[in-house]
């Protein structure tokens, strides 16, 4: 079957399909796809169907594939179907193991697939959907895609080196210790910033905390089940831990409407976030087969599940889109976050479009499991297709809301007003009617006291999840089910990140720590764990409270720090990339990773200028501290002045490192084409696969 | 029938790679030794320290 779908996809060799029908078939792919794109970019005044944003995007990525990825890998990496992977040369049955491609496909997309796709794409809707379609579809097609792929590929002829190491040997120590910064950086502005989206979805809903603290519960009953009673049988506990999932939905509804219950789960911001943060100590600190993988487990289920449950929702039931293709706020006044479509549609939209954080993945566990080099294509190219579709689901689930709904979730209290009446006035003036009753009607059909100012994109794609189910599946009655199931799904695999990512910078930390103390560097030694485990949990903490007590909703703030962070990795990747394709001698197909990389020191670039130095005070960080020293002083200014410099200090360090490394990377490829430079490409050495003769 | 017993079988195969299932297994064959708590145990000792590492996306 594999094979068949291939040879479709790659049209050639199809034996009952000649050349000219191909090209049709082709051709009419092509039509259609930009008849889909035109309606999406030139409809203006009028409600599109969500299917035209499904067509388009099916057509972009079957000609992406096709064409363009057929064009990388044959004429820039020349994959060599003939040569053996680590996987094979290197096998151990434990990280090296030759495996299917489409396993290794729907490991890696497990892998790159978390909430960045779901939650970027909902809060750049401010600006329209098309901005957001538009970038999703040429950003993945010509830019993601083509990172993960490339990275994959050299990663896998170079015996699965990860990224730092390609970088460090690549362009040097400046690109090996920007790439280990780098990571860092991401992980705890990202960790900050998911532990600040799920505490805007549950604040003040009894319902929906009650249901994540009883995931923890389950995560270890399900721990110990695997350990004790059936070991190893995770898909069977996964179930399991499913079904108890969903009866915590249902109890998470009975604890609302219990008085003392509802009492209990009704929690503030700040008390949320003091929980997350203790939650995240812990679950560092504690064995990893109690809490962290069954959770694992039990989150990579509901995600698998939802999004292919949303993708079918989304195709069988094609719901209209209510949101205009453009809004007011492209002019960057906007409430969801402040600043123009450019460049900040393109840091706010990261995953799903381009994200460096997946080059990380390309050059971890996936080269280990290539059969083939010819898979890469597939795998990285492929599975990065994959998540830019979610990206679009994502889009379709905000922007079938009503505009007013989706700015009344999302707006900050700081930006509509503090009531009901000022925030539904507010918005309504922009242009976007929503009056309080509608806003009252809409929690209480999905359970909740209020939807007013949950900023972070989760309750806003829940709604809108809710929304496309309810219209076929249990109707309008079962919407709070579906609201907080949407919810459910999303804190819990915010959360997971949350004890993964803790875990992983602490073990970068201790590496680190341990070249200067070696007890340090012991990832058993209990001192060390405690430390380390306080420094990351205190450093993503300390944005998470800063989050918490912005009067502009944290999220205007963080997620552009995030999308900073994610796109000076995705640089790092390109540059490494562009380096070695020099190397290769294919300098004049350089443009494939070269002109992406351009886009992305210009989006970086210019999105940093404006958070450090812009003169609006929502946009720029020393212009919101120079406003807050101006303005009247309370307990919390001094507190919101230091953030807001610290801000601009990390966003500054951040583009430094762009700077260095892409200088670093300019260098060498002046000498190289220069001919003063080591051309020498640092892959393993050839060696003929056996694969060949047993898989022809 | 058959080729949606195959796509079935590799859906299959892709969730027990994904969930751990098959490096369990593998794990079982290498040590040679049998299911257990004990063997679970070893297994997840060996296994979480290098899977804890891997970073899992945004």
């Amino acid at each position: 079957m594999g094979s068949g779908f291939d040879t479709m996809l790659d049209g050639t060799s199809l034996t009952d399909m000649n050349k000219t029908a191909s090209i049709c078939a082709w051709l009419a792919v092509g039509l259609l796809g930009a008849a889909a794109v035109g309606v999406i970019a030139v409809r203006r005044g009028e409600p599109i169907n969500a299917l035209w944003l499904v067509v388009a995007a099916t057509c972009c990525y079957a000609l992406g594939y096709r064409f363009y990825s057929k064009f990388i890998a044959t004429k820039i990496l020349a994959l060599d179907a003939l040569r053996a992977t680590p996987a094979e040369r290197l096998e151990n049955g434990r990280d090296f193991l030759v495996t299917n491609k489409w396993v290794v496909f729907g490991h890696h997309f497990a892998a790159i697939a978390g909430p960045g796709p779901l939650v970027g794409p909902v809060l750049a809707a401010q600006f329209g959907y098309l901005p957001g379609t538009m970038w999703v579809l040429a950003g993945a097609v010509f830019a993601g895609c083509v990172q993960d792929f490339v990275i994959l590929l050299f990663s896998v002829r170079r015996d699965g080196k990860s990224l730092t190491e390609m970088a460090k040997e690549e362009i040097g120590r400046v690109g090996g210790f920007v790439a280990y910064t780098a990571v860092i950086a991401i992980l705890v502005i990202l960790l900050g910033v998911a532990a600040l989206i799920v505490v805007n979805a549950l604040k003040d809903s009894p319902w929906g905390t009650f249901t994540i603290a009883m995931t923890i519960p389950i995560a270890l009953l399900m721990g110990l089940y695997l350990r004790r009673i059936r070991p190893g049988k995770v898909l069977e506990v996964s179930v399991l831990g499913f079904i108890l999932v969903l009866g915590a939905i249902f109890g998470g509804q009975w604890a609302s409407q219990n008085p003392a219950m509802a009492h209990a789960f009704t929690l503030q911001g700040s008390t949320l976030a003091k929980l997350i943060i203790i939650y995240g100590f812990a679950a560092s600190a504690l064995p990893v087969w109690l809490l962290l993988a069954p959770r694992d487990y039990l989150s990579t289920f509901v995600k698998l599940g939802t999004i292919a449950l949303l993708g079918i929702g989304i195709v069988v039931l094609h719901p209209t889109l209510h949101m205009p293709a453009l809004t007011r706020f492209v002019d960057g006044t906007g409430p969801v976050f402040a600043g123009k479509i450019f460049p900040f549609a393109f840091i706010t939209i990261a995953c799903g479009a381009i994200s460096g954080f997946h080059s990380l993945i390309s050059s971890g566990t996936t080269p280990k499991l290539i059969a083939r080099e010819t898979e890469t294509r597939m795998v990285g190219y492929g599975a990065m297709m994959a998540e830019s579709a979610v990206a679009v689901m994502a889009i379709i689930a905000a922007c079938v809301l009503q505009p007013g709904v989706y700015f009344a979730i999302n707006s900050p209290a700081g930006v509509v007003g503090q009531t009901a009446a000022t925030a539904t006035a507010t918005i309504s003036s922009w242009g976007f009617p929503v009056t309080a009753g509608d806003m009252q009607a809409l929690a209480h059909a999905v359970g909740e006291q209020t939807l007013f100012n949950r900023t972070g994109g989760a309750p806003a794609f829940a709604v809108g999840m809710a929304h496309i189910f309810s219209q076929s599946l249990g109707g309008a009655a079962v919407m709070a089910l579906w609201y907080h199931f949407a919810v459910m799904f999303e804190a819990l695999f915010i959360l997971t990140i949350l004890d993964a990512g803790t875990r992983v910078a602490r073990f970068m930390i201790q590496d680190a720590l341990g070249h200067i103390y070696k007890p340090l560097g012991r990832t058993s030694w209990y001192p060390s764990i405690l430390a380390t485990s306080a420094l990351v949990v205190g450093a993503w903490g300390f944005f998470l409270w800063q989050g918490v007590k912005d009067p502009l909703g944290g999220i205007n703030s963080l997620w552009p720090l995030f999308g900073i962070a994610n796109q000076l990795l995705a640089t790092v990747a390109l540059c490494v990339a562009t380096t070695i394709i020099t190397k290769m001698h294919r300098t004049r197909y350089a443009a494939v990773t070269l002109v992406p990389l351009a886009w992305l020191v210009a989006v970086t670039f210019t999105a940093s200028w404006h958070k450090i130095f812009d003169r609006n005070p929502r946009v720029g960080f020393l212009a919101q501290a120079r406003a807050l020293a101006a303005g009247p002083a309370t307990n919390a200014t001094a507190r919101l002045i230091f953030n807001n410099r610290l801000d601009a200090a990390v966003t500054a360090v951040l583009v430094v490192m762009v700077a260095l490394v892409l200088i670093e990377s300019v260098r060498q490829w002046i000498a190289v084409l220069n001919g003063t430079g080591e051309v020498r490409v640092k892959e393993a050495p050839f060696v003929m696969t056996r694969l060949a003769e047993e898989r022809p | 029938m058959s080729r949606f017993v195959t796509a079935a079988r590799i859906v299959l195969a892709t969730l027990r790679e994904i969930f751990d299932e098959a490096a369990y297994e593998r794990f079982l064959r290498r040590t040679q030794t049998a299911s257990s708590p004990g063997a679970y145990a070893a297994f997840r000792r060996e296994f979480d320290e290098a899977k804890t590492r891997r970073p899992k996306c945004c």
